[in-house]
């Protein structure tokens, strides 16, 4: 608005004249008040719970009882909840946070790998049912995982695997969607002629995927990284049907243990702590999300211009 | 009979699948090795051969009570497996039963929850390990519920004798007398609300244990069990007493439309929008951590009577542990739930805040003396030990009651949000509950 004024000192009676080629403009994109509002609205109702949980972790159990949930209470006690998160049980915390890691770090790092090496087979090599796979991927990215994980559950009870670390990790590096997307975005990225040279000159397949397309799947593989470690770091019901033993919990589960102790007699009542344990459950993706963001924005535009 | 009990235990196994295990191994166990006398040298031998007891439950103290076992019998190592949620605990408990494998050696069972196990064959007898010369240890209600005549299921745990806990602050502020009968509870209720519209004398959404506490106490026996053979009939004077007021506290709307456990509940107690809780003795533990910040507010007193100067009391909560029929290792496991319920855990568990379910201790003299900073210095346990006395212990719950609570909130829970009278949510209670014991197999009437 300011700019298009200080651009423009000419009287009223030109405006239209100048509005109207802006309309059509691909570099300068009208404003649309009521968009402008809606967005706002949205990230008011997407920012409103963080900003609650960045407050709330600075009271006390008594100072959240008392305090309106919007502002900060007399008392600051966001070091002792943070101090008290990491001493709590033990330190129980702490081993819930190494086992959300192992589980992210072989869950997701295997799925991711097993999709970029199915994704890029399947878009760079023909073979026999390859149409019968494309039906299969496409149908298990429209299963969701929850419906799946009573019968997994039945599954790896027969296998004496569940109340193990496997029965999370396991499940977790089928990633239909990770492999779909690698599927296409390898398709896309890595030209075929530039394979075909890379044999004639005498690479074997071998080092070709690794020095020649690798290096070209990056960006697609940062998204699908993401995407995976999003979903087994945020994953609730899989654990919490698997996992009985609390020393296996991840985060997610061992938060909500403890606020189900409160409703437990004669349980600690640590509403201050699981607030705190949220924030800092969190924190870790939201630093994995600034580090590989440009890796994934790229990544999104991929193929979207033709060069 | 023999018809009858497959029958009923198949119907069982639907729901809950619960039954299959516990019949394809639970019966033939019960034959051979139950009706074994297991002597005090039996256990003794157990205890210095050593092994490790696997337990489900989730009562905090029992993790000190562990550490001291394990320090007395270094061979033995405690496997405490905490679930800290109710729901859940069943829920595994049962599949892991049908299932036939991962049963726990030991598990809390919440005395509700006892006949769901103990008719299906899911419990050992605690009788031929010398339970049952126990009885004189623990107060009646707590007793009443663990056992049926010869067998014992389980050792209390703990108890929850019933008392009304009261914002002093509150009624202090508005000059309103504590109320010591049900009507002057409901005069208390209105003129509190009249005062300020914000303070609710309690929070009810409709809850299936603190109805079913109240109708203990009014004399009501909706549930009658021997063996199979169960009537449910909310039709009697206990219950219309109980009806009466209530149902003017809703039609009123004098109590406050928040569900119990959450956090808005805690906040209430907390600033002072719910005056008082009626509810188990276990309560304090909650308040301390719960509601810290409105300690020296709250007091306790003896629960409303339905005729001035009656006693009568009832139990809300309470636990047992119970050795499941499929578990090892009984002779040790055993050794655990009398040193945690009957021996010197008991102490232990006491001194960390657990209501105790023995006479030994609530009688005491530093039991009872013992005086509560956060009910600003009050001799609270001398009122809850004198509720436990007074607790009828005719009371039985439905073998099925787990899941009768279950339908609570969609029969009775009506009254609490339409225009059906309680009344007629108790009948509709009724009727499902039966509906629902007809299909398992039970002769209901």
């Amino acid at each position: 608005m300011t700019t298009s004024s200080v651009a423009t000192p000419a009287p009223a009676k030109s405006a239209p004249r100048l509005r109207t080629p802006r309309k059509y403009s691909p570099g300068r994109p009208k404003r649309s008040k009521l968009l402008t509002a809606l967005m706002a609205l949205m990230v008011l109702y997407t920012v409103v719970p963080l900003i609650w949980l960045l407050i709330n972790s600075t009271k006390t159990q008594a100072g959240l009882a008392d305090s309106n949930g919007l502002w900060f209470a007399n008392d600051f006690a966001f070091w002792d909840n943070i101090r008290d998160t990491f001493t709590y049980h033990d330190g129980i915390f702490g081993r819930w946070l190494l086992n959300t890691l192992l589980y992210v770090v072989l869950g997701a790092g295997g799925a991711t790998l097993l999709a970029v090496l199915g994704g890029y087979a399947l878009a760079k090599f023909s073979f026999p049912g390859k149409r019968a796979i494309f039906a299969v991927v496409i149908g298990a990215v429209a299963v969701p995982g929850t419906a799946l994980a009573v019968p997994t559950f039945l599954m790896f009870s027969k296998m004496g695997l569940t109340d193990t670390p496997w029965a999370v990790i396991i499940p977790s590096l089928v990633s239909p969607f990770g492999l779909y997307l690698m599927w296409v975005f390898a398709a896309e990225a890595i030209p075929t002629e530039l394979l075909e040279a890379a044999r004639m000159d005498g690479a074997g397949e071998v080092r070709t995927f690794f020095q020649v397309s690798l290096p070209l799947l990056a960006p697609g593989i940062v998204t699908v990284l993401l995407f995976t470690t999003v979903a087994t770091w945020n994953n609730y019901f899989l654990p919490l049907i698997m996992l009985k033993d609390p020393d296996w919990y991840p985060l997610t589960l061992g938060l909500s243990s403890w606020s189900s102790q409160a409703q437990t007699i004669g349980g600690d009542v640590i509403f201050n702590l699981v607030i705190t344990g949220s924030l800092l459950t969190i924190v870790p993706l939201i630093a994995v999300f600034l580090l590989l963001q440009k890796y994934w924005q790229s990544g999104l535009a991929a193929g979207s211009v033709k060069e | 009979m023999r018809r009858t009990t497959s029958r009923l235990l198949r119907g069982l196994a639907l729901v809950s699948a619960l039954a299959l295990g516990a019949t394809a191994c639970g019966s033939s166990d019960d034959d051979s090795s139950e009706q074994k006398q297991v002597s005090a040298a039996d256990i003794q031998a157990a205890l210095k051969k050593g092994g490790t007891v696997n337990v489900w439950a989730w009562e905090p103290t029992l993790k000190t009570v562990a550490a001291d076992f394990q320090k007395k019998y270094p061979k033995v190592k405690i496997n405490l497996v905490s679930e800290r949620s109710g729901d859940k605990h069943y829920t595994a408990l049962s599949n892991a039963i049908s299932a036939g494998k991962g049963v726990p050696d030991v598990a809390q069972v919440e005395y509700f929850a006892l006949g769901q196990y103990s008719l299906t064959k899911g419990l050992s007898d605690l009788a031929p390990y010398g339970a049952e010369k126990l009885a004189s240890k623990y107060t009646p209600g707590p007793w009443n519920a663990v056992s049926d005549g010869d067998k014992v299921y389980g050792l209390p745990m703990d108890s929850g004798p019933m008392a009304m806990f009261y914002n002093k602050k509150v009624f202090d502020k508005y000059k309103v007398a504590v109320p010591t009968t049900w009507d002057e509870y409901l005069e208390a209720a209105r003129k509190l609300h009249k005062a300020d519209p914000k303070v609710y004398i309690a929070n009810d959404e409709g809850d299936a244990g603190f109805t079913t506490s109240m109708l203990w106490q009014a004399g009501s026996r909706p549930y009658k069990v021997d063996g199979t053979k169960v009537s449910i009939n909310f039709d009697d004077a206990g219950a219309k007493k109980f009806e009466a007021v209530w149902q003017k506290m809703i039609d009123e709307k004098l109590v406050a439309p928040i569900t119990g456990w959450t956090d808005d509940w805690y906040k209430g107690l907390g600033d002072g929008s719910l005056a008082t809780l009626t509810t188990g003795a276990w309560m304090p533990a909650n308040f301390t951590t719960g509601v810290p910040n409105a300690s020296g507010d709250w007091r306790a007193a003896p629960m409303p009577a339905w005729t001035k100067g009656d006693k009568a009391s009832a139990e809300n909560g309470g636990s047992s542990l119970t050795l499941p029929t499929l578990g090892k290792n009984k002779e040790l496991a055993y050794a655990f739930v009398e040193y945690a319920n009957s021996g010197d855990g008991v102490a232990t568990r006491v001194s960390e805040g657990a209501f105790p379910a023995t006479k030994a201790e609530l009688e005491s003299p530093a039991f009872q003396s013992k005086k509560f900073e956060y009910f600003g210095g009050q001799e609270a346990n001398k009122i809850f030990a004198e509720s436990a006395a007074n607790v009828a212990s005719d009371w039985s719950y439905l073998p099925f009651q787990p899941y009768a609570n279950s339908i609570f909130n969609d029969t009775v829970g009506k009254a609490y949000v339409s225009n059906t009278k309680l009344a007629d949510g108790l009948k509709a209670w009724q009727d499902a509950s039966i509906k629902y014991g007809k299909e398992q197999g039970f002769t209901v009437e």
